[in-house]
Protein backbone atom coordinates (compact mmCIF):
# COMPACT_ATOMS: atom_id res chain seq x y z
CA UNK A 1 0.00 0.00 0.00
CA UNK A 2 1.05 3.36 -0.73
CA UNK A 3 2.14 5.68 1.50
CA UNK A 4 0.70 9.00 1.48
CA UNK A 5 3.81 10.68 -0.19
CA UNK A 6 3.96 7.79 -2.47
CA UNK A 7 0.46 8.79 -3.80
CA UNK A 8 1.43 11.95 -3.94
CA UNK A 9 4.34 11.25 -6.38
CA UNK A 10 1.86 8.82 -8.37
CA UNK A 11 -1.20 11.14 -8.83
CA UNK A 12 1.75 14.06 -9.99
CA UNK A 13 3.18 11.33 -12.64
CA UNK A 14 -0.62 10.62 -13.86
CA UNK A 15 -1.51 14.36 -14.03
CA UNK A 16 1.80 15.32 -16.06
CA UNK A 17 0.66 12.38 -18.23
CA UNK A 18 -2.61 13.75 -19.05
CA UNK A 19 -1.23 17.25 -19.48
CA UNK A 20 1.15 16.40 -22.15
CA UNK A 21 -1.86 14.59 -23.82
CA UNK A 22 -4.18 17.74 -23.38
CA UNK A 23 -1.82 20.20 -24.48
CA UNK A 24 -1.30 18.24 -27.99
CA UNK A 25 -5.40 18.16 -28.65
CA UNK A 26 -5.68 14.31 -27.53
CA UNK A 27 -9.06 14.08 -25.92
CA UNK A 28 -9.09 11.79 -22.50
CA UNK A 29 -11.69 9.11 -22.99
CA UNK A 30 -13.30 6.38 -20.80
CA UNK A 31 -14.96 3.52 -22.34
CA UNK A 32 -15.94 0.53 -20.67
CA UNK A 33 -14.07 -2.13 -19.54
CA UNK A 34 -16.38 -4.89 -18.91
CA UNK A 35 -17.43 -6.04 -22.62
CA UNK A 36 -19.20 -9.20 -24.14
CA UNK A 37 -16.22 -9.57 -26.54
CA UNK A 38 -12.36 -9.05 -26.91
CA UNK A 39 -10.04 -8.94 -29.29
CA UNK A 40 -8.73 -12.37 -29.72
CA UNK A 41 -5.29 -13.12 -28.44
CA UNK A 42 -3.85 -16.55 -27.72
CA UNK A 43 -1.34 -15.50 -25.38
CA UNK A 44 -2.90 -13.29 -23.22
CA UNK A 45 -5.43 -14.83 -21.02
CA UNK A 46 -8.51 -12.69 -19.63
CA UNK A 47 -10.90 -12.25 -16.43
CA UNK A 48 -14.38 -13.58 -16.75
CA UNK A 49 -16.99 -11.18 -15.29
CA UNK A 50 -20.17 -12.63 -15.01
CA UNK A 51 -20.62 -14.23 -18.66
CA UNK A 52 -18.31 -11.24 -20.26
CA UNK A 53 -14.62 -10.39 -19.84
CA UNK A 54 -12.46 -7.45 -17.92
CA UNK A 55 -10.91 -5.78 -20.40
CA UNK A 56 -6.90 -6.89 -21.35
CA UNK A 57 -6.64 -3.60 -23.27
CA UNK A 58 -8.99 -0.52 -23.71
CA UNK A 59 -7.89 -1.19 -28.01
CA UNK A 60 -11.39 -2.36 -29.30
CA UNK A 61 -13.56 0.49 -28.13
CA UNK A 62 -10.27 3.23 -28.77
CA UNK A 63 -10.21 2.41 -32.43
CA UNK A 64 -14.39 2.36 -32.55
CA UNK A 65 -14.17 5.67 -31.34
CA UNK A 66 -11.69 6.73 -34.05
CA UNK A 67 -14.02 5.02 -36.75
CA UNK A 68 -16.68 7.56 -35.68
CA UNK A 69 -14.67 10.25 -36.40
CA UNK A 70 -12.53 11.12 -33.39
CA UNK A 71 -8.89 11.39 -34.41
CA UNK A 72 -6.77 12.07 -31.17
CA UNK A 73 -7.67 10.37 -28.22
CA UNK A 74 -5.99 8.77 -25.16
CA UNK A 75 -6.98 6.91 -22.04
CA UNK A 76 -5.68 6.14 -18.67
CA UNK A 77 -7.50 2.67 -17.39
CA UNK A 78 -7.13 -0.56 -15.39
CA UNK A 79 -6.13 -3.36 -17.46
CA UNK A 80 -7.00 -7.41 -16.49
CA UNK A 81 -4.54 -10.32 -17.55
CA UNK A 82 -4.83 -13.20 -16.00
CA UNK A 83 -1.87 -15.25 -14.30
CA UNK A 84 0.48 -12.42 -14.78
CA UNK A 85 2.12 -11.94 -11.65
CA UNK A 86 5.94 -11.25 -11.33
CA UNK A 87 8.69 -8.35 -10.82
CA UNK A 88 7.16 -6.50 -13.75
CA UNK A 89 3.78 -7.71 -14.11
CA UNK A 90 0.76 -7.56 -12.51
CA UNK A 91 -3.06 -8.81 -13.02
CA UNK A 92 -4.51 -5.67 -12.76
CA UNK A 93 -2.37 -2.73 -14.46
CA UNK A 94 -2.64 0.80 -15.39
CA UNK A 95 -2.23 1.79 -19.12
CA UNK A 96 -2.27 4.48 -20.80
CA UNK A 97 -3.23 4.41 -24.54
CA UNK A 98 -3.15 6.66 -27.15
CA UNK A 99 -3.93 6.77 -30.89
CA UNK A 100 -3.49 9.53 -33.71
CA UNK A 101 -5.49 9.55 -36.83
CA UNK A 102 -3.45 10.39 -40.00
CA UNK A 103 0.60 8.96 -38.04
CA UNK A 104 2.14 6.07 -38.65
CA UNK A 105 5.02 4.29 -36.14
CA UNK A 106 7.91 6.34 -37.07
CA UNK A 107 5.48 9.48 -35.51
CA UNK A 108 5.11 7.59 -32.99
CA UNK A 109 8.34 6.79 -31.77
CA UNK A 110 8.73 10.49 -31.95
CA UNK A 111 5.76 11.19 -29.62
CA UNK A 112 7.08 8.77 -27.30
CA UNK A 113 10.75 10.59 -27.18
CA UNK A 114 8.70 13.83 -26.29
CA UNK A 115 6.43 12.29 -23.81
CA UNK A 116 9.51 10.74 -21.71
CA UNK A 117 11.97 13.71 -21.80
CA UNK A 118 8.50 16.16 -20.71
CA UNK A 119 7.65 14.01 -18.01
CA UNK A 120 10.58 13.14 -16.41
CA UNK A 121 11.64 16.99 -16.19
CA UNK A 122 8.15 17.45 -14.77
CA UNK A 123 8.87 14.94 -12.19
CA UNK A 124 12.54 15.02 -11.58
CA UNK A 125 11.65 15.12 -7.84
CA UNK A 126 11.82 11.52 -8.10
CA UNK A 127 14.51 8.49 -6.86
CA UNK A 128 15.13 7.61 -10.36
CA UNK A 129 15.49 10.96 -12.44
CA UNK A 130 18.29 12.79 -11.83
CA UNK A 131 18.48 17.40 -11.85
CA UNK A 132 18.98 16.64 -15.52
CA UNK A 133 16.04 15.43 -16.47
CA UNK A 134 17.57 11.41 -17.04
CA UNK A 135 17.06 8.60 -15.77
CA UNK A 136 18.94 6.26 -12.80
CA UNK A 137 19.36 2.96 -12.48
CA UNK A 138 21.79 0.44 -10.82
CA UNK A 139 24.02 3.22 -10.73
CA UNK A 140 23.60 4.21 -14.64
CA UNK A 141 22.54 7.21 -16.23
CA UNK A 142 20.02 6.84 -19.36
CA UNK A 143 20.57 9.68 -21.33
CA UNK A 144 16.75 10.84 -22.80
CA UNK A 145 17.95 13.34 -25.38
CA UNK A 146 16.71 12.46 -28.81
CA UNK A 147 16.83 10.62 -31.02
CA UNK A 148 16.70 7.39 -29.22
CA UNK A 149 17.79 4.64 -31.36
CA UNK A 150 15.87 2.22 -33.73
CA UNK A 151 16.56 -0.98 -33.55
CA UNK A 152 15.36 -3.64 -35.75
CA UNK A 153 14.54 -6.90 -34.73
CA UNK A 154 16.73 -8.77 -37.13
CA UNK A 155 19.48 -6.52 -36.16
CA UNK A 156 18.79 -7.03 -32.19
CA UNK A 157 18.44 -10.93 -33.18
CA UNK A 158 22.33 -10.43 -34.92
CA UNK A 159 23.52 -8.53 -32.49
CA UNK A 160 22.79 -10.33 -29.53
CA UNK A 161 22.26 -14.01 -30.47
CA UNK A 162 24.07 -16.82 -32.62
CA UNK A 163 20.46 -17.30 -34.20
CA UNK A 164 18.22 -15.53 -36.46
CA UNK A 165 14.56 -14.22 -35.37
CA UNK A 166 13.12 -16.51 -38.35
CA UNK A 167 14.82 -19.30 -36.99
CA UNK A 168 14.09 -18.70 -33.87
CA UNK A 169 10.30 -18.11 -34.67
CA UNK A 170 10.35 -21.81 -36.65
CA UNK A 171 11.52 -23.17 -33.23
CA UNK A 172 8.83 -21.64 -31.13
CA UNK A 173 11.69 -19.99 -29.33
CA UNK A 174 11.80 -16.21 -30.43
CA UNK A 175 9.55 -14.97 -27.09
CA UNK A 176 12.10 -16.95 -24.75
CA UNK A 177 15.53 -15.97 -26.84
CA UNK A 178 14.13 -12.47 -26.90
CA UNK A 179 13.36 -12.21 -23.22
CA UNK A 180 16.61 -14.17 -21.83
CA UNK A 181 19.24 -12.88 -24.48
CA UNK A 182 17.80 -9.70 -26.00
CA UNK A 183 16.00 -7.56 -23.92
CA UNK A 184 18.22 -7.78 -20.92
CA UNK A 185 20.89 -5.08 -23.02
CA UNK A 186 18.26 -2.89 -24.51
CA UNK A 187 17.85 1.12 -23.37
CA UNK A 188 20.68 1.25 -21.28
CA UNK A 189 22.48 4.29 -22.97
CA UNK A 190 18.95 5.96 -24.18
CA UNK A 191 15.79 4.50 -24.42
CA UNK A 192 15.94 2.55 -27.65
CA UNK A 193 12.92 1.24 -29.78
CA UNK A 194 12.82 -2.62 -31.14
CA UNK A 195 11.00 -2.31 -34.86
CA UNK A 196 10.17 -4.00 -37.58
CA UNK A 197 8.34 -7.68 -35.66
CA UNK A 198 7.73 -11.02 -37.92
CA UNK A 199 4.37 -9.67 -39.65
CA UNK A 200 3.10 -12.87 -37.90
CA UNK A 201 3.45 -10.64 -34.28
CA UNK A 202 1.58 -8.01 -35.14
CA UNK A 203 -1.57 -9.31 -35.37
CA UNK A 204 -3.05 -5.53 -35.87
CA UNK A 205 -0.65 -4.00 -37.28
CA UNK A 206 -0.09 -2.95 -40.71
CA UNK A 207 2.99 -4.84 -42.84
CA UNK A 208 5.72 -2.70 -43.96
CA UNK A 209 4.35 -1.76 -47.76
CA UNK A 210 7.97 -2.36 -48.88
CA UNK A 211 8.53 -5.43 -46.61
CA UNK A 212 5.45 -6.80 -46.03
CA UNK A 213 7.10 -9.84 -44.08
CA UNK A 214 7.62 -7.73 -41.61
CA UNK A 215 5.13 -5.29 -39.49
CA UNK A 216 5.21 -1.88 -38.57
CA UNK A 217 5.74 -2.63 -35.04
CA UNK A 218 7.59 -1.38 -32.34
CA UNK A 219 8.38 -2.07 -28.87
CA UNK A 220 10.36 0.79 -26.59
CA UNK A 221 12.65 -0.12 -24.36
CA UNK A 222 14.98 1.29 -21.16
CA UNK A 223 16.44 0.01 -18.92
CA UNK A 224 16.27 -3.43 -20.29
CA UNK A 225 12.01 -3.34 -19.78
CA UNK A 226 9.78 -3.07 -22.41
CA UNK A 227 7.60 -0.02 -21.73
CA UNK A 228 5.30 0.13 -24.77
CA UNK A 229 3.72 -1.37 -27.66
CA UNK A 230 3.11 0.69 -30.71
CA UNK A 231 2.07 0.11 -34.51
CA UNK A 232 0.55 1.39 -37.31
CA UNK A 233 -2.87 -0.12 -37.42
CA UNK A 234 -3.71 -2.70 -39.44
CA UNK A 235 -6.93 -0.65 -40.78
CA UNK A 236 -8.39 -3.46 -43.44
CA UNK A 237 -10.93 -5.55 -42.37
CA UNK A 238 -10.82 -8.44 -44.71
CA UNK A 239 -7.29 -9.49 -43.48
CA UNK A 240 -7.92 -8.30 -39.86
CA UNK A 241 -10.79 -11.37 -39.77
CA UNK A 242 -8.19 -13.49 -41.39
CA UNK A 243 -5.59 -13.00 -38.73
CA UNK A 244 -8.47 -12.99 -35.66
CA UNK A 245 -9.81 -16.15 -37.49
CA UNK A 246 -5.37 -17.67 -37.03
CA UNK A 247 -5.98 -16.81 -33.32
CA UNK A 248 -9.28 -17.76 -32.61
CA UNK A 249 -8.18 -21.41 -33.66
CA UNK A 250 -5.18 -21.08 -31.89
CA UNK A 251 -7.46 -20.36 -28.70
CA UNK A 252 -9.97 -22.93 -29.40
CA UNK A 253 -7.49 -25.60 -29.48
CA UNK A 254 -6.82 -25.01 -26.17
CA UNK A 255 -9.88 -24.98 -25.08
CA UNK A 256 -10.48 -21.70 -24.87
CA UNK A 257 -13.47 -19.33 -25.81
CA UNK A 258 -13.40 -17.24 -28.71
CA UNK A 259 -15.49 -14.93 -30.72
CA UNK A 260 -15.12 -12.60 -33.80
CA UNK A 261 -15.10 -9.41 -32.60
CA UNK A 262 -17.64 -8.50 -35.47
CA UNK A 263 -18.96 -4.75 -34.78
CA UNK A 264 -15.20 -4.10 -34.53
CA UNK A 265 -14.67 -5.29 -37.64
CA UNK A 266 -17.56 -3.56 -39.14
CA UNK A 267 -16.11 -0.38 -37.46
CA UNK A 268 -12.78 -0.84 -38.63
CA UNK A 269 -14.09 -0.55 -42.27
CA UNK A 270 -14.43 3.08 -41.84
CA UNK A 271 -11.29 3.26 -39.86
CA UNK A 272 -8.21 5.63 -41.85
CA UNK A 273 -4.43 5.18 -41.07
CA UNK A 274 -4.01 6.12 -37.82
CA UNK A 275 -1.18 5.42 -35.43
CA UNK A 276 -1.54 3.86 -32.06
CA UNK A 277 0.37 2.69 -28.51
CA UNK A 278 -0.09 1.10 -24.93
CA UNK A 279 2.42 1.97 -22.34
CA UNK A 280 2.71 0.78 -19.42
CA UNK A 281 1.90 3.79 -16.74
CA UNK A 282 3.26 1.28 -13.58
CA UNK A 283 6.39 0.29 -14.95
CA UNK A 284 7.25 3.77 -16.24
CA UNK A 285 6.95 5.24 -12.52
CA UNK A 286 8.98 2.11 -11.28
CA UNK A 287 11.69 3.69 -13.35
CA UNK A 288 11.07 7.23 -12.48
CA UNK A 289 10.74 6.15 -8.97
CA UNK A 290 13.88 4.18 -8.43
CA UNK A 291 11.69 1.48 -7.31
CA UNK A 292 13.25 -2.71 -8.10
CA UNK A 293 9.47 -4.18 -8.74
CA UNK A 294 6.09 -3.27 -9.80
CA UNK A 295 4.73 -4.02 -6.20
CA UNK A 296 6.57 -0.97 -4.78
CA UNK A 297 4.62 1.49 -6.67
CA UNK A 298 0.97 0.13 -7.08
CA UNK A 299 -1.77 1.75 -4.95
CA UNK A 300 -1.89 -1.61 -3.89
CA UNK A 301 -0.12 -4.66 -4.28
CA UNK A 302 -1.51 -8.10 -4.87
CA UNK A 303 -0.26 -9.42 -1.48
CA UNK A 304 -2.10 -6.17 0.31
CA UNK A 305 -5.66 -7.52 -0.92
CA UNK A 306 -5.89 -10.69 1.20
CA UNK B 1 0.08 -31.92 -11.30
CA UNK B 2 1.11 -28.39 -10.77
CA UNK B 3 1.13 -26.03 -14.18
CA UNK B 4 4.07 -23.68 -14.63
CA UNK B 5 1.79 -20.92 -13.23
CA UNK B 6 1.84 -22.76 -9.81
CA UNK B 7 5.56 -22.56 -9.78
CA UNK B 8 7.19 -20.37 -7.38
CA UNK B 9 10.42 -19.87 -5.37
CA UNK B 10 10.24 -22.72 -2.52
CA UNK B 11 7.87 -25.11 -4.67
CA UNK B 12 9.49 -28.65 -4.89
CA UNK B 13 8.17 -30.43 -8.21
CA UNK B 14 9.02 -34.04 -9.54
CA UNK B 15 11.12 -34.08 -12.74
CA UNK B 16 12.22 -37.26 -14.22
CA UNK B 17 11.52 -38.87 -11.15
CA UNK B 18 13.28 -37.25 -8.61
CA UNK B 19 12.47 -34.18 -6.33
CA UNK B 20 13.48 -30.01 -6.99
CA UNK B 21 13.04 -27.46 -5.28
CA UNK B 22 12.85 -23.98 -7.20
CA UNK B 23 15.42 -21.92 -5.47
CA UNK B 24 15.02 -18.80 -7.91
CA UNK B 25 11.66 -18.13 -9.73
CA UNK B 26 10.74 -15.39 -12.06
CA UNK B 27 7.91 -14.48 -14.77
CA UNK B 28 8.64 -12.75 -18.13
CA UNK B 29 6.43 -12.14 -20.72
CA UNK B 30 7.06 -10.11 -23.51
CA UNK B 31 3.44 -8.11 -23.61
CA UNK B 32 2.17 -10.09 -26.88
CA UNK B 33 4.15 -12.50 -26.37
CA UNK B 34 4.39 -16.11 -24.58
CA UNK B 35 4.52 -16.06 -20.42
CA UNK B 36 7.84 -17.54 -19.68
CA UNK B 37 8.50 -19.28 -15.97
CA UNK B 38 12.60 -18.96 -15.52
CA UNK B 39 13.48 -20.70 -12.39
CA UNK B 40 16.35 -22.39 -11.13
CA UNK B 41 16.42 -25.53 -9.48
CA UNK B 42 17.74 -27.54 -6.74
CA UNK B 43 17.90 -31.55 -7.03
CA UNK B 44 17.01 -32.26 -3.20
CA UNK B 45 18.97 -35.41 -3.41
CA UNK B 46 22.11 -34.98 -5.38
CA UNK B 47 22.34 -30.98 -4.73
CA UNK B 48 22.83 -30.80 -8.32
CA UNK B 49 21.36 -27.27 -9.97
CA UNK B 50 19.87 -26.44 -13.03
CA UNK B 51 18.20 -23.68 -14.94
CA UNK B 52 15.30 -23.92 -16.78
CA UNK B 53 12.68 -21.91 -18.65
CA UNK B 54 8.83 -23.58 -18.48
CA UNK B 55 6.06 -22.40 -20.56
CA UNK B 56 2.31 -21.95 -19.48
CA UNK B 57 1.17 -25.71 -21.15
CA UNK B 58 4.02 -27.27 -18.91
CA UNK B 59 3.25 -29.53 -15.81
CA UNK B 60 4.81 -31.09 -13.06
CA UNK B 61 3.93 -33.59 -10.53
CA UNK B 62 4.05 -33.42 -7.05
CA UNK B 63 6.92 -35.24 -5.49
CA UNK B 64 5.31 -37.57 -2.17
CA UNK B 65 7.45 -35.82 0.56
CA UNK B 66 6.97 -36.20 3.81
CA UNK B 67 8.60 -34.93 7.20
CA UNK B 68 8.59 -37.73 10.26
CA UNK B 69 9.72 -36.86 14.16
CA UNK B 70 12.38 -39.02 14.60
CA UNK B 71 15.50 -39.88 17.34
CA UNK B 72 18.55 -40.20 16.35
CA UNK B 73 20.01 -43.55 18.19
CA UNK B 74 23.98 -43.86 17.10
CA UNK B 75 26.20 -44.00 14.44
CA UNK B 76 28.06 -47.10 12.89
CA UNK B 77 30.85 -46.11 10.47
CA UNK B 78 29.08 -43.29 7.75
CA UNK B 79 25.47 -44.37 8.93
CA UNK B 80 23.42 -42.19 11.42
CA UNK B 81 20.72 -43.99 12.67
CA UNK B 82 17.21 -43.15 13.71
CA UNK B 83 14.01 -44.04 14.85
CA UNK B 84 10.42 -43.04 14.27
CA UNK B 85 9.12 -42.03 18.10
CA UNK B 86 5.79 -43.67 16.78
CA UNK B 87 5.69 -46.01 15.21
CA UNK B 88 9.56 -47.47 16.18
CA UNK B 89 10.98 -48.45 12.90
CA UNK B 90 14.70 -47.50 12.26
CA UNK B 91 15.73 -46.25 9.23
CA UNK B 92 19.81 -44.39 8.66
CA UNK B 93 21.22 -41.63 6.57
CA UNK B 94 24.85 -41.81 5.71
CA UNK B 95 27.63 -39.09 6.75
CA UNK B 96 27.61 -37.68 3.17
CA UNK B 97 23.45 -36.66 3.10
CA UNK B 98 23.87 -35.12 6.82
CA UNK B 99 26.62 -33.06 5.45
CA UNK B 100 27.10 -30.03 8.72
CA UNK B 101 23.86 -31.14 10.36
CA UNK B 102 26.58 -33.79 11.68
CA UNK B 103 28.83 -31.50 14.14
CA UNK B 104 24.84 -30.79 16.18
CA UNK B 105 23.90 -34.51 16.31
CA UNK B 106 23.70 -35.82 19.71
CA UNK B 107 21.98 -39.23 20.97
CA UNK B 108 18.40 -38.81 21.63
CA UNK B 109 18.04 -35.92 20.25
CA UNK B 110 14.45 -35.44 18.05
CA UNK B 111 14.86 -34.33 14.19
CA UNK B 112 12.39 -33.57 11.37
CA UNK B 113 13.30 -36.82 8.79
CA UNK B 114 12.47 -35.94 5.17
CA UNK B 115 11.68 -38.72 3.17
CA UNK B 116 11.00 -39.11 -0.51
CA UNK B 117 8.72 -41.74 -0.82
CA UNK B 118 9.77 -44.11 1.68
CA UNK B 119 13.99 -43.22 1.31
CA UNK B 120 14.97 -40.49 3.77
CA UNK B 121 16.95 -37.52 2.02
CA UNK B 122 17.49 -34.51 4.57
CA UNK B 123 17.25 -33.95 7.78
CA UNK B 124 16.43 -30.53 9.21
CA UNK B 125 17.45 -30.14 13.22
CA UNK B 126 16.00 -28.19 16.23
CA UNK B 127 17.51 -24.40 15.56
CA UNK B 128 19.02 -24.13 19.17
CA UNK B 129 20.92 -27.52 20.20
CA UNK B 130 22.51 -28.00 24.00
CA UNK B 131 25.84 -29.40 23.76
CA UNK B 132 28.52 -30.30 26.39
CA UNK B 133 31.81 -28.92 25.94
CA UNK B 134 34.65 -31.38 25.84
CA UNK B 135 37.96 -29.49 25.28
CA UNK B 136 38.66 -25.93 26.74
CA UNK B 137 42.44 -24.59 27.23
CA UNK B 138 42.60 -21.98 30.16
CA UNK B 139 42.24 -18.74 28.66
CA UNK B 140 45.15 -16.64 28.82
CA UNK B 141 44.27 -12.96 30.19
CA UNK B 142 46.26 -10.46 28.32
CA UNK B 143 46.40 -12.69 25.74
CA UNK B 144 48.38 -9.99 22.59
CA UNK B 145 46.10 -11.37 20.07
CA UNK B 146 43.49 -8.82 21.23
CA UNK B 147 40.64 -11.30 20.71
CA UNK B 148 38.04 -11.97 23.09
CA UNK B 149 36.92 -15.60 21.87
CA UNK B 150 39.09 -18.57 22.67
CA UNK B 151 38.05 -22.07 20.84
CA UNK B 152 36.97 -24.84 22.51
CA UNK B 153 35.81 -28.37 21.30
CA UNK B 154 32.01 -29.90 21.87
CA UNK B 155 30.72 -33.43 22.39
CA UNK B 156 30.54 -34.20 18.63
CA UNK B 157 33.84 -32.56 17.73
CA UNK B 158 32.59 -29.75 16.09
CA UNK B 159 35.02 -26.71 17.37
CA UNK B 160 33.49 -23.02 17.70
CA UNK B 161 34.57 -19.73 19.32
CA UNK B 162 33.22 -18.77 22.48
CA UNK B 163 33.74 -16.25 25.46
CA UNK B 164 37.07 -16.68 27.50
CA UNK B 165 34.36 -17.79 31.02
CA UNK B 166 33.22 -21.07 29.34
CA UNK B 167 35.09 -24.04 30.95
CA UNK B 168 35.31 -27.56 30.32
CA UNK B 169 32.05 -29.28 31.40
CA UNK B 170 29.94 -26.54 30.60
CA UNK B 171 26.56 -27.00 28.35
CA UNK B 172 26.35 -24.68 25.99
CA UNK B 173 23.70 -23.28 23.17
CA UNK B 174 24.26 -23.21 19.75
CA UNK B 175 22.46 -21.93 16.88
CA UNK B 176 22.48 -24.90 14.11
CA UNK B 177 21.67 -22.48 11.03
CA UNK B 178 25.06 -20.50 11.31
CA UNK B 179 27.03 -22.81 13.94
CA UNK B 180 27.33 -20.09 16.40
CA UNK B 181 27.76 -20.04 20.09
CA UNK B 182 24.69 -18.27 21.56
CA UNK B 183 24.73 -18.50 25.21
CA UNK B 184 26.15 -21.07 27.95
CA UNK B 185 23.22 -23.08 29.76
CA UNK B 186 23.46 -23.47 33.49
CA UNK B 187 21.81 -26.84 34.38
Amino acid sequence: MLSPAGLKQRSDFIQSLRLFFRQRDYIEVDTPIRLPVLIPESEILPCASGNWWLQTSPELCMKRLLAGGATRIFQICHCFRRQEQGRLHAPEFTMLEWYHVGWDYLDLMRECEQLVVELALACSSLAGITDGGNILRDNREVQLTPPWQRLSVDEAFASYTDTTASAALAEDRFDEILVTEIEPHLGWDRPLFLCDYPAQLGSLARPKPDAPHLAERFELYCCGIELANGFSELVDADQQRLRFSEEIAVMRKHGRAAAMPETFLRDLARLNDTAGIALGVDRLFMLFSGAFCLDDVLTFSTDELF
Amino acid sequence: MYSASDLRKGLKVQIDGEPYIITEFEFSKPGKGQALYRTKMRNMITGNQFTQTYRSNDKFEKPDLEERTMQYLYSQGDEFHFMDTSSYEQIFITREQLGDNINFLVDNMEVQVLFFGDKPIDISLPIFVNLTVTRADPWVKGDTSGTDTKPVTVETGYQLQVPPFVEEGDKIQIDTRTGDYITRVKE
